[in-house]
């Protein structure tokens, strides 16, 4: 029942443009991510969905109701802070069933409803416990539970994981994705953390700089981003700087810099455009021997670092271009600093993309 | 920054544990001689004297009521500063208006006032046909009871609006959202979650406001009229004994009795505060989801503002001020040339304001040097966290205790022992007493805020433990040293009671004016008026000044 939409929303803080012109869908039941740098106004966004400060411009409905006016404690939601937020003097029980109360259930639905979220997360045992009592895991899913227990079909999450050690966040994210899917709740989580966001989201949108960049699957975003920075920003790409020299049938021969041509797909590029290409390093394959044809360049190997499962090739291209290639470390012949090598990409998996009129530094800046 | 001589020399100094711990006991000792002591000691010697006024039930009988009274004015006060003070303090925190800046430094002026100035003020502004009776045809509020509480109300007002707009921003207002999300509606999220959160900030100020009303003494005298509470009692005691109505002993004995069971009763009060305040909870099991949302956004909620304006106008600020139309109007007649010319009655005000500002000096210094040991010690819980909590609850005795009581024990402890004092010596020694606490829970306060890191990262990069003050904690602190030394200053350019409890000959500009109102010195209300006119502006240029010299350059 609740998918949220934002229509046309514009926030400033003084002189700084929040959240600019955005406007965005989230459906019914659908866990969805608000990624991006930090200062990029995904929070902002999600405080506006919940009422807690109002728009300058525009629309915000939640289900079919125009909710601008609407205070947050009636807009039946459920907010998970970044710093948690529990209140210091009271403990777990008083937390987590302070919805209930001052919703004004009964003393006994309010209880039920206390026991029942308490359980979801697993800490019943803990009910007496005072904030400072828990651990950061532990709070993190009385939050939750809090969140969850006034019975609110919309749960918001700015940042939640934040404050957690790697190996609880990871545990953790999939247990709240679990729990919005099997209580049927549309969730609005933000988080600057793109592995997270890939994780645990049917839908993801990246924002910067208060606008929203692009919105799509974890997939759809990865294997065909729609601009430079999401390329960037969404796991790793490399970038060239170069000229489209020809156009045919989807198809760009490219000149790099140097005078290295090769090949891209490509179904927007105009002769003559200055372009960025973006491949993942994880697409191009390295062999000793000769080049093949237009599709590889020479490179030697400047550094080699082992990651564990990957082994992660930094390589001087033949036009003073680095690069970065990524290998499975179990799989293939390593390589050693100095080699000359030659570096082979397949052309469907690189994006050209209009070299930004800022430049490409500022593109990718996520500052 | 560049090391002087004397810097380096420090540094050596401060390396020297035996010196070190020299330096910590010196603080300690002196704050046991001088000012927890004395007072004590004071009333146990002529605790003998007590028996007189048992043997005089009528005075016995006025004691107690005059000491009944301290505490029912207190607590009345308190509790409606508590009323008024929050929605202020909500007001100036939480408002956006640019003018709230405006508001938040209005809302100190009766801090500088000096008391006796502001008692005449208020006196003026509700008794005299010249004041707000004149509307009224008539005196609206005549001196007594009535006049006591709305004075003690003016003074300790920017007490609690002090504190309560500090703890209001440092609230993290992450938890009234979480309400919010959560389904209360404002006025469930402030009785639920932001009282309860700032319990100790308002409990504090209750006792800040309770203890300045038990203790103050100057002002009170002068809108008291036939009323009498502890300090008035006090008071009274001695003119009487002055005009030789009641014998020494019968004097000795009342103030003996008055003191021990303002000291008594106070220091009990506040013990069981600071016990049960914890245990203390609000009621927040019920909620009342209709009434609750009701309260949250009719007119009521949205006329607080207004009101509280409107006391804040009527109650707070214009009583403080209203002294300042006969000093004007005194400019334009021969009492402003009499009294430049300092003939008359006002030789003897200028020697008092001169002795007043001369005191608060050394006053103040003196705190600085003895009381930045202490700060230090109980901030860096350098004697153990129970120690140091010991010595923390033992500095703030003075504060609760009535400060004419104390100058009462403290006069008889210095003359009874040590006669030979001069008596210059004996006010320095009771305004120390009095202003101490001031300034070292101002400076232990800040030192706390800082993290021990920052001083640690200072020593693991080769400073001395003087360089880690004057590199660190001076920079750091400066702000809270300085507003810490201006309340020492202030209060005790204000302070009256302890003063006239152990004064006989030197006569600071409060004592002047408390005697021009109660015409023991024939004064003019020109006079009177143009005196606490003085006294108010020479305090304010002190301020003025004190506040542009330490003018906090950034944040940090």
């Amino acid at each position: 029942m609740p998918d949220v939409r934002i229509v046309n929303v514009t926030k400033k803080f003084g002189k700084i443009i929040a959240v600019d012109n955005v406007s965005l869908t989230v459906r019914d039941k659908e866990y969805f991510s608000l990624l991006g740098p930090s200062g990029c106004g995904k929070t902002t966004l999600l405080r506006l969905v919940a009422g807690l400060i109002s728009p300058d411009k525009g629309e915000i409905y939640i289900g079919d109701k125009l909710v601008n006016d609407v205070p947050p404690e009636d807009r039946d939601i459920g907010f998970v802070f970044q710093t948690f937020a529990l209140f210091p003097h009271m403990n777990s029980w008083d937390n987590v069933t302070y919805g209930p109360k001052v919703k004004g259930f009964d003393m006994k639905k309010a209880a039920t409803i206390g026991h029942e979220v308490l359980e979801m997360v697993k800490l019943h045992e803990r009910l007496d416990a005072f904030p400072n009592e828990l651990s950061g895991g532990m709070m993190q899913r009385i939050a939750a539970a809090r969140a969850l227990a006034a019975g609110a079909k919309l749960l918001l999450l700015d940042e939640p994981l934040g404050q957690l050690d790697a190996k609880v966040r990871n545990e953790i994210r999939y247990e709240i994705r679990k729990m919005a899917k099997d209580l049927g709740l549309t969730a609005i989580h933000v988080t600057h953390d793109q592995s997270e966001a890939m994780a645990i989201s049917d839908r993801i949108a990246v924002m910067k700089k208060g606008k929203i960049l692009q919105v799509g699957t974890p997939n759809e975003l990865y294997m065909d981003p729609e601009n430079v920075f999401v390329a960037y920003f969404i796991g790793e790409s490399n970038f060239l700087e170069g000229y489209v020299l020809n156009t045919k049938a989807n198809r760009a021969i490219i000149e790099l810099r140097g005078g290295v041509k090769i090949v891209a797909s490509d179904k927007n590029a105009r002769n003559g455009e200055r372009i960025v290409l973006a491949i993942r390093p994880e697409t191009l394959t390295l062999e000793k021997g000769v080049k093949k044809g237009s599709d590889s360049i020479f490179g030697k190997i400047e550094r080699v670092t082992f990651e564990g499962s990957n082994i992660r090739y930094e390589v001087r291209l033949e036009n003073e271009d680095l690069i970065i290639v990524v290998k499975p470390s179990m799989i293939g012949e390593w390589f050693n600093i100095g080699e000359q090598v030659i570096i082979s990409f397949p052309f469907e998996k690189a994006h050209v993309f209009k070299y930004p009129e800022a430049g490409l530094k500022e593109a990718i800046a996520v500052e | 920054m560049p090391k002087t001589k004397i810097a380096e020399a420090l540094d050596k100094l401060s390396s020297n544990k035996a010196l070190k711990y020299g330096v910590y006991s010196a603080g300690i000792a002196v704050f046991f001689a001088l000012i927890l002591l004395p007072p004590i000691l004071g009333i146990i010697t002529k605790w003998n004297t007590i028996q007189q006024i048992f043997s005089q039930p009528s005075l016995m009988a006025r004691a107690l009521n005059a000491i009944r009274n301290s505490f029912t004015v207190a607590l009345l006060v308190a509790v409606i500063d508590i009323v008024a003070g929050i929605p202020m303090a909500w007001l100036i925190s939480r408002g956006k208006s640019r003018w709230l800046n405006v508001l938040d430094t209005l809302s100190d002026i009766p801090f500088i006032v000096p008391t006796t100035a502001l008692g005449y003020s208020v006196l003026l502004f509700w008794s005299s046909p010249g004041g707000i009776s004149a509307l009224f045809g008539g005196s609206l509020i005549s001196p007594g009871w009535l006049l006591v509480i709305l004075l003690h109300f003016t003074f300790s007002y920017p007490v609690v609006v002090r504190v309560m707009v500090g703890a209001l921003l440092d609230y993290k207002m992450e938890y009234e959202r979480a309400s919010r999300t959560l389904g209360a509606p404002p006025f469930t999220v402030v009785r639920t979650v932001t009282f309860p959160i700032l319990k100790p900030s308002l409990i504090a100020a209750f006792i800040l406001a309770f203890a300045r009303s038990i203790s103050e003494t100057g002002a009170t005298i002068m809108v008291a009229g036939l009323f009498e509470n502890g300090s008035v009692f006090i008071q009274d005691m001695k003119t009487e004994f002055s005009n030789g109505i009641i014998s020494q002993a019968t004097y000795e004995g009342s103030i003996v009795f008055a003191s021990f069971i303002l000291i008594a009763v106070s220091s009990t009060i506040f013990a069981l505060i600071r016990i049960l305040g914890p245990r203390l909870k609000f009621p927040m099991k019920k909620v009342w989801p209709v009434t609750e949302r009701k309260l949250s956004y009719t007119r009521a909620a949205s006329s607080r503002n207004g009101v509280t304006l409107v006391v804040f106008l009527v109650v707070v600020l214009a009583p403080s001020l209203f002294v300042a139309f006969p000093a004007f109007e005194a400019i334009f007649t021969n009492t402003f040339s009499e009294a430049l010319a300092g003939s008359g009655v006002w030789a003897e005000f200028w020697q008092g304001l001169t002795l007043s500002y001369v005191l608060a000096s050394v006053v103040t210094v003196t705190n600085i040097v003895i009381g930045l040991p202490t700060a230090i010690l109980i901030a860096r819980k350098k004697i153990g966290s129970s120690l140091s909590a010991i010595l923390d609850v033992l500095v703030n005795i003075p504060l609760v205790v009535p400060s004419i009581a104390l100058g009462v024990s403290l006069g008889i402890f210095w003359k009874e022992n040590f006669a030979f004092m001069p008596e210059m010596l004996l006010l320095i020694f009771a305004h120390i007493a009095i202003t101490y606490p001031y300034f070292v829970r101002a400076v232990s306060a800040a030192v706390e805020r800082i993290s021990v890191d920052l001083e640690e990262a200072s020593r693991t990069l080769g400073a001395k433990p003087s360089g880690v003050f004057r590199t660190i904690i001076f920079p750091l602190t400066k702000y809270s040293l300085f507003s810490g030394a201006i309340m020492v200053f202030t209060r005790s350019v204000s302070e009256t009671g302890a003063t006239l409890a152990v004064v006989t000959t030197l006569r600071t500009a409060p004592v002047v004016l408390v005697d021009w109102v109660k015409h023991i010195v024939p004064a003019t209300p020109l006079d009177i008026g143009l005196g606490s006119g003085f006294l108010i502006l020479f305090s304010f240029i002190i301020l003025l000044v004190l506040r542009l010299m330490v003018k906090e350059k950034g944040t940090y």
